[in-house]
C-alpha cells in the first residue's frame, strides 16, 4: 500500500479528557473537533438533525452528538463518561468526554486516569470559577501530564486580549499550587470555529498554535517511564502440549521501563532471579521489549511465578516498594461512605489482597484547595488522605513516578462495587 | 526516546491483549462470541496472539439466526478446525422451537431482537460467568458509554447508571452468583482501526467482505441480499449487483454496500472516503432512536 493508506499505519495515539460545566461549550467544542476532522457521517449528522427539529432548536445542535443514553437526551445533561473517537494523519484520538457537575467528579477522575493530556474549559465571560480550579486540581492529582485551559467563548468578549490575559494570570497564580509538567492556554470560540482547527481571524495578538495543532503535536512519548522496568504478571502461559511440552511464558503488559534479552530479572515476592530467555509476541520474538506491550516473558530458569507476582530488572535503580502499608490519595466514588476500620479488597496491578483502612488524615476541600483534618467523613465524590493496611505485601512506587505500579481502586466485599480509586503517595 | 514508541495499531492490540488475558485470570468460565464478521475475526486473532503458544484457553460461541450467509459460515468452521478452537452453536430455531420467543412476522420480521433470548439462555445453560463480544463504542451512542467489563445482573440486564467506573488498567470482575460480565476487549477501536489492523496482520476474511456479484434488492434505501427466507414486498424487485458487506449480521438486516473494492487497499481506501457508519445499513438500529440501547438494556451483545 503506499501514499495516504500506508501513512496512517503509522499514527500515534493521543487520549484526553474533556472538563468544562453544562454552558462551557464543552459538547459544543467535541462536535466541533468531530466535525471538522470529518469523524461525523452523514448518517449521524441527519439524526441530529431530526432530533434538533423534534426538540425545537433554530441551528443544528452539535452537542446532540456527544449524548448518548435516552435519560440524557430528556434531561439535556450527561450522565457518564463517554468515548469519541477522530483521527487526523498524524494521530488517533481518545476523547473521555466527562461531564463536570460537581456529583461527577468521579467521572472526571475516571476519564483522568488513562488521559495525556486534558482539556479545561473557561468560560471568557466567567473567567476562573471554583469549578476551574477543581477540574485543574483533579487533572494535577491524577498527574495528567499535559493540561491545556481552552478560553472559549472569546467571540462573546469581542476576541479581547485583555480578558485572555486576565484569565492566563489567574490560573498561573494557583498552578503553582499545583504539579502539573505542561500547561498551555488557547483562546477559541468552539461555536464559530476560531483556533480549534482553523487559525483565527479575529485574534492577531494571538500567535500561538491552535488546538488541533497542540493536540497533533505536543510530545508524549517521553511521558511514559522507560526508567524503571515493571513488570505485573497477569497470566501464566503453559501449552503442555506436544510441540511445547516446557514452555512457561509470563504474561503481562509492561507497566514501565524497558527489558532486553538476558537482562537479568528478580521475582517479587520471592526474591529468586534469572535471566530473560525470550520476549513473545505471538511467532514475533523481540530483542527488547518496552511500556506499554503486552507480552509473555520466558526465563532460563524454572521459577514458581504465578499472577500478582512482579518482574523487576536488577541494577535499575530504585526498586518498588515492598509493603504492607500504602498511604494514598483516594476519591471516593460510592453513596456508601469509606468506614474508619472498614475492611475492604484492594485490587492494585495483577494482585488482589485485602485491606483495612486504618486512618484518614486529612479530606481535601477541592474547591480551595485546603486540607481539612476536622472533619473526616468520606462520602461520594469526596477526596482524602488515607493510610491503608493490606493482608500481604505489594510492589509499588508512588503514583508521581508511575501510574501503573501507583495506583489501585478498592472494593466493597458486600456488594463488589469499585468504591474508590487511590494514588499512591 | 522515539525509538520506545508503538504505533496506534500496535497500542490498541497491546490493550486488547491485557483485557482478554485479564478475562481468563479473573473468571472461571469465560466465553468469546464469535459472528463470522470482521470484528469477531479481530479479536479472537488477538485471543490467539494473548496465550500463544498455548490454545485460546475458552471456547467460543456463535448464535446462530439461522439467517447466515453460507460463506459466513464456511470460514467459521474452517477457522475453529485449523486453530483446533471449540465453537459452541446456539440456534435461534431452538428457542423458537421451545416457545421461549415467538418468530416476528411480515416482510420485515427479523431474528436480530430474538438473539438476545437465547444468548442469555446459552451463558446461563452453559454457566459462562463472562462473554467477550467484538462490540466497539465508535458504532453507536449507546455503546460509546459502555465499559471493557461491563456488569450484568441475574437477568442479564445492563443498566447504564450503575455500571463501575474503570480507572486505568485495572479491572474489577467480581461479582455475585448468577450475574456475569460482558467484555468488550476491542472497545476502543474504530472501524478503520479494524481494518488497518486486517491489513497490517495479513489476517484472512470471508469472501462476502470484498466485492462480488449477488442478487439483491432494495428495501427503504438498503440493498439486502436475496437468500431463500427473504420475503419481497410486491413492489421490490430483485437485481444483480457488484457489492460487498461492510458488517456481516444476520441476513435480513445486514446491508450490503455496492462496491467494486477487492481489495484490503480497495476497502481502506472506501471507509476513509466513506459519508455513513456501518451500522447506516443496520435496520436494527433504524427502529428507533434508542434501539440499541433498549436492546442492550435487556442484555443484547
Amino acid at each position: 500500500m503506499s501514499g495516504k493508506e500506508s501513512g496512517y499505519l503509522d499514527m500515534e495515539l493521543l487520549r484526553f479528557t474533556t472538563a468544562g460545566s453544562v454552558d462551557d461549550g464543552k459538547s459544543t467544542l467535541i462536535g466541533r473537533l468531530l466535525y471538522d476532522s470529518k469523524a461525523i457521517f452523514e448518517d449521524q449528522m441527519e439524526a441530529i438533525e431530526r432530533v434538533s427539529e423534534r426538540s425545537g432548536h433554530e441551528e443544528v445542535n452539535l452537542a446532540l452528538l456527544t449524548d448518548g443514553l435516552r435519560s440524557e437526551r430528556e434531561q439535556g445533561i450527561t450522565i457518564d463518561v463517554a468515548y469519541r473517537y477522530f483521527a487526523t494523519p498524524k494521530r488517533k484520538f481518545i476523547i473521555a468526554d466527562t461531564p463536570g457537575h460537581i456529583q461527577y467528579t468521579r467521572n472526571m477522575v475516571t476519564g483522568a486516569s488513562t488521559a495525556n493530556v486534558a482539556l479545561i474549559l473557561v468560560d471568557a465571560r466567567h473567567g476562573v470559577l471554583e469549578q476551574t480550579l477543581r477540574h485543574a486540581y483533579i487533572a494535577s492529582l491524577l498527574q495528567i501530564p499535559h493540561v491545556i485551559f481552552c478560553i472559549n467563548k472569546m467571540d462573546l468578549v469581542d476576541y479581547k486580549q485583555e480578558v485572555f490575559d486576565k484569565i492566563k494570570s489567574d490560573i498561573d497564580a494557583v498552578a503553582s499550587k499545583l504539579s502539573v509538567k505542561d500547561i498551555r492556554f488557547v483562546p477559541i470560540s468552539a461555536l464559530k470555529g476560531d483556533n480549534v482547527v482553523e487559525r483565527s481571524g479575529s485574534m492577531d495578538w494571538y500567535d500561538g498554535p491552535t488546538l488541533m495543532y497542540l493536540l497533533e503535536n505536543i510530545h508524549i512519548s517521553s511521558d511514559v517511564n522507560h526508567d524503571d522496568f515493571r513488570f505485573p504478571v497477569q497470566y501464566v502461559i503453559r501449552p503442555q502440549s506436544a510441540e511445547w511440552p516446557d514452555y512457561r511464558g509470563y504474561a503481562g503488559r509492561i507497566a514501565s521501563g524497558v527489558i532486553k534479552l538476558g537482562d537479568e530479572v528478580s521475582v517479587l515476592p520471592s526474591g529468586f532471579s534469572s535471566k530473560v530467555k525470550t520476549i513473545d509476541m505471538m511467532e514475533e520474538s523481540l530483542e527488547e521489549g518496552f511500556a506499554p506491550q503486552s507480552v509473555s516473558i520466558t526465563l532460563e530458569d524454572d521459577i514458581d511465578i504465578s499472577r500478582g507476582d512482579m518482574l523487576v530488572k536488577k541494577n535499575n535503580g530504585a526498586e518498588p516498594k515492598n509493603s504492607q502499608d500504602i498511604e494514598a490519595m483516594v476519591c471516593w466514588f460510592n453513596d456508601r461512605k469509606l468506614m474508619p476500620r472498614g475492611k475492604y479488597v484492594i485490587k492494585h496491578t495483577s494482585a488482589d489482597a485485602r485491606c483495612m483502612v486504618t486512618d484518614i488524615q486529612y479530606k481535601m476541600n477541592i474547591n480551595t484547595l485546603e486540607k481539612n483534618e476536622e472533619d473526616k467523613e468520606v462520602g461520594m465524590n469526596d477526596i482524602a488522605r488515607i493510610k491503608i493496611r493490606s493482608t500481604k505485601p505489594l510492589f509499588f512506587d508512588s503514583y508521581s513516578r508511575n501510574r501503573i505500579t501507583g495506583s489501585l481502586i478498592l472494593v466493597d466485599e458486600a456488594t463488589n462495587e469499585t468504591v474508590a480509586a487511590g494514588m499512591i503517595i | 526516546m522515539d525509538q520506545y514508541r508503538i504505533n496506534h495499531l500496535k497500542e490498541l492490540e497491546a490493550e486488547s491483549i491485557y483485557v482478554i488475558r485479564e478475562v481468563a485470570a479473573q473468571f472461571e468460565n469465560p466465553v468469546m462470541l464469535f459472528s463470522g464478521g470482521k470484528d469477531s475475526i479481530v479479536m479472537f486473532h488477538l485471543a490467539r496472539k494473548a496465550f500463544w503458544p498455548a490454545k485460546v484457553p475458552f471456547p467460543l460461541m456463535h448464535i446462530d439466526t439461522g439467517h447466515n450467509f453460507p460463506e459466513a459460515l464456511e470460514y467459521r468452521d474452517r477457522l475453529m478446525e485449523e486453530t483446533g478452537t471449540k465453537c459452541i452453536v446456539a440456534l435461534v430455531q431452538d428457542s423458537i422451537d421451545q416457545g421461549r420467543v415467538v418468530e416476528e412476522r411480515g416482510v420485515n420480521a427479523s431474528r436480530n431482537k430474538l438473539q438476545t433470548t437465547t444468548l442469555l439462555d446459552a451463558i446461563e445453560g452453559n454457566k459462562f460467568d463472562a462473554a467477550m463480544g467484538g462490540g466497539r463504542r465508535d458504532e453507536e451512542k449507546a455503546r460509546a458509554k459502555e465499559r471493557f467489563f461491563s456488569h450484568r445482573d441475574e437477568f442479564g440486564q445492563w443498566d447504564p447508571k450503575n455500571q463501575r467506573p474503570e480507572l486505568w488498567n485495572i479491572f474489577n470482575g467480581r461479582k455475585n452468583m448468577g450475574e456475569h460480565f460482558r467484555v468488550f476487549p476491542i472497545s476502543n477501536w474504530t472501524e478503520m482501526d479494524v481494518w488497518q489492523y486486517i491489513y497490517m496482520e495479513k489476517i484472512e476474511l470471508p469472501s462476502l467482505y470484498f466485492t462480488h456479484k449477488r442478487e439483491v434488492f432494495n428495501r427503504d434505501g438498503v440493498w439486502l441480499a436475496k437468500l431463500p427466507f427473504m420475503q419481497l414486498k410486491d413492489n421490490e424487485v430483485v437485481e444483480t449487483k457488484d457489492v460487498r458487506c461492510r458488517t456481516i449480521g444476520d441476513v435480513t438486516c445486514t446491508g450490503l454496500t455496492l462496491s467494486t473494492a477487492n481489495s484490503l487497499e480497495d476497502i481502506i481506501h472506501e471507509v476513509a472516503s466513506t459519508r455513513t457508519t456501518e451500522r447506516g445499513g443496520r435496520a436494527d438500529d433504524k427502529r428507533s432512536e434508542s434501539a440499541m440501547e433498549d436492546r442492550k438494556r435487556e442484555g443484547y451483545f
